[in-house]
């Protein structure tokens, strides 16, 4: 469930660098520890992000929690669809759950690969 | 600490529950997701592993008129086979717990309390007994639930026979494959069902048992909470503790006990009131945070959730009394800002928890 062709944070956002855009979502060990996601706050179109910082946050019926940016960069588009249906994120947590789709300026040498993030899930799960 | 198991756990991780923390014991919060499990609970009939919550025996020739002096329950109106819902108090009138009380005979009482007061409460009614003996059997009885609009059907297929004359807050006792069951009409969802006790010994026998059933599926504790919260039912810990009475917590209305018990002369000073609050968007209030009215800060959330069956956000809140009737409010953690509306109890009002039985 850690596709190979992504990259990650500690803090279990995804993203998939295509040239100097990505696609950014949350992983599907992030959407399980989540449970059911009623609600999902996203930023808005052309703000700045910077790594590591919140960019938005998530919640489910049990909990809720920050989102964080995996670069710096800027938003190019948010998937509004999950205004109405944030359960996308847990159907299809790299597909139609994607969060949003940003210009990166910076920070990719920080992210982690797929194997790296495996390690820090097996970890979390111990 | 190690966390107290109740004899399902092993069946709970089999079926891959996610295991949390729950008042000293490691319980399932959901199986297949907790607004599945609400909206089956709603619709069918679901089944909970209770088995954490306490139970206790008080015997004695006097044991109606010393319980009497320190539960708010109404002893004069509770004959064999029925329970009520109540309250211990502190002297100042604060809830050391919520619990019911089941009359087993004319001087025989069974107590059930809450699991992270199981302490609390044995020390205090031992203190305050005088003549009776009570006696602890929450390790020895096993709690199952039953709840759901078509629960009587699984529980007459299931042990064949009829339930339909069980009245609301009674219970009679059956033996189904030589174990013995306290089938209870009670429940914490608002929907028609029962609460059974057994031997622990016996729990995962019975659970699989009614799991056979077509109709049933397990709900977890997050499925619970969201389910009783709709109803307006309060959680002890959050909407109910040693600070607030059950006047302020809205429950003056069931208390009518004309006995002295500990704490009744506190009741009538209201400092704060529990108000429910219904926010317009998905987003939840949570537990602890801040009410504001016209940003005076007016109290705080105790209990806030996604409304699965209304589909929008509700909360539970102790505000100021000065503020307890005023609409609309402010609810924020410093970061979000939810505008929330006072309504009234029930949030979900299809409930089916009192319905006749043919």
């Amino acid at each position: 469930m850690i596709p190979k062709d992504l990259l990650y944070t500690k803090t279990h956002e995804w993203i998939k660098i295509e040239g100097d855009t990505g696609i950014i979502g949350i992983t599907h060990f992030a959407q399980e520890q989540l449970g059911d996601i009623t609600f999902v706050e996203l930023p808005e179109v052309g703000a700045s992000l910077t790594q590591g910082e919140e960019m938005g946050s998530i919640e489910s019926v049990k909990a809720a929690s920050e989102l964080y940016a995996p670069v710096d960069g800027e938003v190019l588009e948010v998937n509004t669809a999950l205004e109405d249906a944030p359960e996308k994120i847990n159907e299809d947590p790299y597909g139609e759950g994607w969060l949003c789709k940003v210009k990166i300026t910076g920070g990719k040498e920080n992210l982690l690969d797929a194997d790296a993030y495996a390690q820090l899930v097996a970890e979390e799960e111990h | 600490m190690e966390l107290f198991k109740t004899p399902l756990n092993s069946w709970h991780k089999k079926n891959r529950a996610k295991m949390v923390e729950f008042g000293g014991w490691e319980m399932p919060v959901q199986y297949e997701g907790i607004i599945k499990e609400h909206l089956h609970c709603r619709k069918e009939a679901s089944l909970f592993d209770i088995c954490h919550m306490g139970e206790f025996i008080v015997t004695g020739d006097k044991s109606r008129e010393e319980l009497a002096s320190i539960l708010t329950h109404d002893f004069a109106k509770l004959p064999p086979n029925r329970c009520k819902y109540g309250f211990m108090l502190n002297e100042k009138g604060g809830v050391i717990d919520d619990l019911i009380v089941y009359c087993l005979e004319e001087n025989k009482f069974m107590l059930v309390v809450n699991a992270a007061r199981i302490e609390t409460d044995f020390n205090w009614l031992k203190k305050h007994l005088t003549s009776s003996t009570i006696e602890d059997i929450s390790f020895q009885t096993a709690k199952l639930d039953l709840q759901g609009p078509k629960s009587f059907e699984v529980l007459k297929d299931v042990f064949a026979q009829e339930f339909n004359d069980l009245k609301y807050f009674s219970f009679k006792e059956i033996v189904f494959k030589d174990i013995n069951i306290l089938v209870s009409r009670t429940g914490y969802t608002g929907e028609l069902g029962c609460e059974l006790y057994l031997p622990w010994e016996k729990a995962e026998e019975v659970w699989e048992e009614l799991l056979t059933h077509p109709l049933v599926k397990p709900g977890g504790l997050g499925a619970r909470d969201t389910l009783r919260l709709e109803v307006g039912l309060p959680l002890y810990g959050q909407d109910l503790d040693e600070e607030h009475t059950p006047v302020e917590a809205g429950y003056g209305f069931l208390i009518t006990s004309e006995k002295n018990f500990i704490g009744k002369e506190n009741l009538g000073q209201v400092k704060e009131k529990l108000i429910p609050l219904k926010v317009d968007s998905k987003r939840s209030p949570r537990h602890n945070d801040e009410v504001y009215y016209n940003n005076q800060k007016a109290g705080i959330v105790t209990s806030g959730s996604f409304a699965p069956s209304l589909g929008h956000a509700i909360a539970l809140a102790y505000v100021k009394v000065e503020y307890s009737e005023e609409q609309e409010f402010i609810i924020t953690d410093g970061k979000k800002k939810l505008t929330a509306q006072k309504t009234t109890l029930p949030f979900y009002t299809q409930r089916t928890a009192r319905i006749k039985l043919s």
